[in-house]
């Protein structure tokens, strides 16, 4: 699950360089051809604990249990009862990533454009890192004690209103209710990332497109949009990839109830459920493409982004 | 603009009732474990239950642990790539967005297969060590956002100046890392820290897959078992949420109040 820091985006270039140095280009301490030692550790541990077991998930997805190599294990993913569960993970994360896009937009374009008081807006900025942050198993205790079958929404709308909700064919531990749930993150998530791209659309570009007899419409379709774009495009890419690999939530809230992916193999690392070790390799490499797209599309995109920040 | 208003109060209420009501629904549960009245046993149960205390404990030393190691293996890396190998900076900020890359079950699962007690380096095969992976690997969580509130720290000050005048006054590479760069970028590593700290401390895939007693899988064990604990622990985890936040705005402003003094 994702969290997002509240540092300001990073200045485009590194800051000036005194006169002397780059004139001199003289290293400062020992040899330049020994640098690199100085990022040793890092780049140890990056190898160690992230890099060759990553790659040890990837090289065993392409064998068997003797070591030779076969894509039997890639043709054996895409069995129903497995590629059921991609199923289910990629609609719960688009419908949660598309509809925590939306909200979002809003909610930040109400605080940033939308001539709400002021302090609307820092105090909606904490609690959003407050709530992006909040997640894993406590976001599903929360939701079980609102929307559960005792929950306070439920029995209120009962008592209340005569509303049976789980009478309608609600149930919190579905497709709907999942994605509910996760959009306690998504949202917050949404509003940090896509609050800077907002104040980015200079007040001049709407002054100008005004006086040249542009209505309100064509304000956004033409000007504020394409500019938006890339930044709205990017964080629903970013929103999609972290509930595709978010698991404590949809654990917490379901046991092993719902068949995602993630629960899939958190099922098949504690217990081989997959009777296969090599076909559980398999299923990660799936993930780690599946995140991998959307979250490199992200980057890219985010490069893009900032271009109209500077 | 009139029109537009309201549509931005409305969709501020919608937001607002959205995240609010969750919270009063689980305080309110919370609130129900003597039956026809309102009291505060939940809470009372569990923050007297033993397991609660050892699994909470548990997690938050793991977070200082995860702090220090990232803290070591972040700042000097930082610090080098902006003196001497910006060419660099491109890879190093890569690895760092890895993490977010890929799911945190895929990297545990690869720890457990590649640091199994049969392997080359068996880091799974006794607790300690196993303690050790699990604060890598969280680590390995945190490193975007410690990167890169180190990084923006770094930026804003003048690291070329502070090492030459450093090296001119004779302190050796060490002094001036440790006496000249760390305490010029506090503030960054302390929000970095905290962020962390919130990340850490209720995580759950990775300490329980590696078997660890945290206090994730603590929550997750409750939740299955119990009906009001789970809504109290809740309430307890969104509180230590929102003072780690709320500790990394403090930590902000303190900076900018000093800057203007």
């Amino acid at each position: 699950m994702t969290a997002i820091d509240t540092t300001p985006p990073l200045p485009a270039e590194p800051g000036p360089v005194p006169e002397a140095y780059a004139a001199s280009k003289k290293p400062l301490v020992g040899q330049q051809t020994w640098a690199w030692i100085g990022i040793t550790p890092f780049m140890l541990f990056a190898i160690l604990f992230l890099i060759v077991p990553t790659l040890y998930l990837v090289v065993g997805a392409f064998q068997d249990p003797d070591g030779h190599f076969t894509l039997q294990n890639i043709y054996d993913l895409f069995t129903p009862s497995i590629l059921n569960a991609y199923w289910l993970s990629i609609k719960v994360s688009v419908a949660s990533a598309l509809l925590g896009a939306l909200l979002g937009f809003f909610l930040a374009y109400a605080v940033v454009l939308g001539g709400l008081p002021a302090w609307l807006r820092p105090t909606l900025m904490t609690f959003s890192g407050v709530a992006s942050n909040f997640a894993g198993v406590p976001l599903a205790f929360a939701f079980l004690a609102t929307l559960g079958r005792m929950g306070l929404v439920t029995v209120l709308l009962r008592d209340l209103f005569g509303i049976n909700l789980y009478g309608a064919g609600f149930n919190l531990l579905s497709f709907w209710g999942l994605t509910l749930t996760y959009l306690y993150f998504q949202v917050p998530l949404m509003v940090l990332i896509l609050t800077p791209a907002l104040d980015g659309l200079k007040k001049e570009w709407r002054e100008a497109s005004e006086i040249l007899g542009a209505s309100n419409k064509q304000y956004w379709t033409m000007v504020a949009l394409p500019v938006l774009f890339p930044s709205v495009l990017g964080a629903s890419l970013l929103l999609f990839a972290n509930s595709f690999g978010a698991i404590a939530t949809a654990y917490a809230l379901t046991g092993s109830s719902l068949n995602i992916v993630t629960i899939l193999l958190y099922a098949q690392i504690r217990g081989d459920v997959l009777h296969n070790q090599n076909l559980g390799y398999a299923l990660a490499l799936g993930m780690i493409l599946i995140t991998g797209c959307s979250n490199g599309a992200y980057i890219w995109l985010r490069a893009r982004a900032e271009r109209w920040m500077r | 603009m009139k029109q537009s208003k309201i549509g931005a109060w409305i969709a501020f209420i919608i937001g607002t009732l959205y995240f609010i009501v969750p919270l009063i629904g689980t305080f309110e549960f919370s609130l129900r474990m003597k039956r026809g009245e309102y009291s505060f046993e939940a809470y009372r149960v569990v923050l007297t239950d033993p397991n609660f205390l050892a699994s909470f404990g548990y997690s938050v030393l793991m977070a200082l642990i995860t702090v220090v190691i990232g803290v070591v293996l972040v700042v000097p890396t930082a610090y080098w790539i902006q003196l001497r190998l910006p060419k660099l900076r491109p890879i190093v900020e890569f690895i760092t967005l890895l993490p977010l890359v890929m799911p945190a079950i895929i990297i545990v699962f690869g720890y457990l297969r590649l640091y199994n007690s049969s392997s080359w380096l068996p880091l799974t095969a006794n607790a300690r060590s196993t303690d050790l992976l699990l604060a890598f690997s969280y680590v390995t969580l945190a490193l975007p956002y410690m990167y890169r509130a180190v990084e923006t720290g770094m930026r804003s000050i003048d690291v070329r100046t502070l090492t030459e005048a450093g090296e001119i006054l004779g302190a050796s590479m060490m002094t001036i890392l440790f006496k000249v760069i760390f305490p010029n970028v506090r503030v960054a590593i302390l929000s970095g820290a905290f962020l962390t700290f919130a990340i850490v401390i209720g995580e759950f895939t990775m300490a329980s897959l590696l078997n660890r007693p945290a206090f994730g899988p603590y929550l997750q064990l409750i939740g299955a078992n119990r009906a009001y604990e789970p809504s109290a622990l809740a309430i307890i985890a969104f509180m230590v949420t929102w003072a780690c936040m709320g500790i990394i705005n403090v930590v902000g402003n303190m900076k900018s109040n000093k800057r203007t003094a």
